[in-house]
């Protein structure tokens, strides 16, 4: 046992900065020392009660504000990189597209949609602990509270033939307005999320689009008022399906009289 | 161009500490904004490599102790060491409502040294890089914190209180 014992080390005690021989000591000196104990056991505790306080602020949706500065270029290069990419890369095949058409959308903002998809996408999609808000064993409060509060009856696009289950949703603050995030994982954990906001007034349909951001897929169209993102770090052909299944499900009912494929 | 780091990686933790710092969400993410404009406007400063998280809270730091210097020339310690404490007392039965309004009564200084060591787990080491202080001064003020935060938690007299500063 050891004969003294700095305050300093009661602390590292606390904050598990000893080695483990000296922690030994530190937890002899403590069983014999009932004042130190009760002081470090108060000072845990502390710790404790901060986490329990303040950690909710981890799991909270990143104001798009602070996102949009976060990833804020001081070079203006890769933004119009991403647009040469888009232009170049709109969806093969799976949806006729008129490039005549691209040309007169203001790309800025869609491709403003894909980018804060994709953010989102990064954010959360790591998340352990609490990756949706609202799990999927409450499937339907999930939908018709995010249909609710991002003002249209969404639906939930099922990827379960694909592999893909729903895990849950979550609202975020965009903009424009909320955003709705489903996230859906797979048997080997991979995820997907698909991201729907209310698209900005006066945007014309587009057809399907695809960019890359930072290494995520994104896969997105808008539909009248709503604009639709999937984003992925999956295999592209896996991304393709998927994308392809959710636009199949979500557009192709509302829009019967309106073919895509025009 | 060199490869530019995700700052977004680090924006839950740098909302985590100024919410505790500042006790207000608005204040909260106002100096999550300037911190993270000032890092993009340094970020050719920052040595790729070394530690961007504790580069980033050295920022969030320097701002918030130039704004307090700007709006509220001398009141804390004193003042807030003669309100009453927190009422309760067992500390099992600590609310998040009870670590804010400690938090609040704690000076700065040392509210800022127990939020890097107690929440955002910086090394002592790190925390007075964070900080610009010496690793004597954390330790030291982090006791002052520790020992003011259980008595204010334990709901003991505020007098006490006084001893510290």
């Amino acid at each position: 046992m050891t004969d003294t014992v700095r305050e300093d080390e009661l602390h590292a005690y606390v904050d598990g900065a000893l080695s483990d021989a000296r922690r030994l000591e530190i937890e002899a000196w403590l069983a014999a020392h009932p004042a130190d104990a009760a002081r470090v056991q108060a000072w845990a505790s502390q710790n404790q009660s901060l986490h329990a306080a303040f950690d909710a602020v981890l799991n909270e949706p990143l104001p798009i504000g602070l996102v949009r500065s976060a990833r804020r270029q001081p070079v203006r290069m890769p933004f119009f990189r991403a647009v040469a990419a888009t232009l170049a890369l709109v969806a093969s095949g799976l949806v006729g597209y008129g490039v005549g058409q691209v040309e007169q959308q203001p790309t800025a903002a869609p491709l403003h949609f894909a980018r804060d998809a994709a953010i989102a996408h990064v954010v959360f999609s790591p998340e352990v602990r609490h990756p949706v808000e609202v799990d999927a064993a409450h499937a339907d409060h999930l939908v018709s509270w995010l249909s609710k509060r991002v003002g249209t009856q969404l639906e939930a696009p099922d990827f379960s033939a694909l592999g893909f289950e729903l895990l849950g949703g979550r609202l975020l603050s965009g903009e424009s307005g909320p955003v709705a995030q489903f996230m859906y994982q797979d048997a080997i954990e991979r995820r997907v999320t698909l991201y729907v906001r209310r698209a900005a007034a006066g945007n014309r349909e587009t057809a399907f689009h695809h960019v890359t951001e930072n290494g995520v897929d994104v896969f997105y169209w808008i539909d009248r008022d709503f604009g639709y993102a999937l984003s992925g770090e999956i295999a592209h052909r896996d991304m393709q399906k998927l994308a392809d299944a959710a636009y199949a499900q979500m557009v192709a009912p509302a829009g019967a009289t309106r073919s895509p494929r025009r | 161009m060199r490869a530019r780091p995700d700052l977004i990686e680090h924006l839950p933790r740098l909302r985590r500490y100024a919410r505790a710092l500042t006790g207000d969400v608005t204040r909260a993410d106002d100096l999550v904004q300037d911190t993270l404009e000032r890092a993009l406007a340094k970020l050719d400063l920052w040595q790729p490599g070394s530690n961007l998280r504790a580069w980033l809270f050295t920022l969030m730091h320097n701002i918030f102790v130039n704004q307090l210097r700007a709006n509220r020339p001398q009141e804390t310690a004193l003042d807030e060491a003669l309100e009453i404490p927190v009422s309760g007392g067992q500390m099992e039965a600590l609310t998040a409502r009870d670590m804010h309004t400690a938090l609040a009564r704690l000076p700065e200084e040392q509210r800022e040294v127990i939020l890097l060591v107690g929440l955002e787990q910086f090394g002592y080491a790190e925390a007075a890089e964070v900080l610009g202080v010496p690793v004597g001064t954390v330790m030291s003020r982090l006791s002052r914190a520790r020992e003011r935060m259980r008595h204010l938690l334990a709901g003991e007299p505020a007098v006490l209180l006084k001893v510290v500063k």
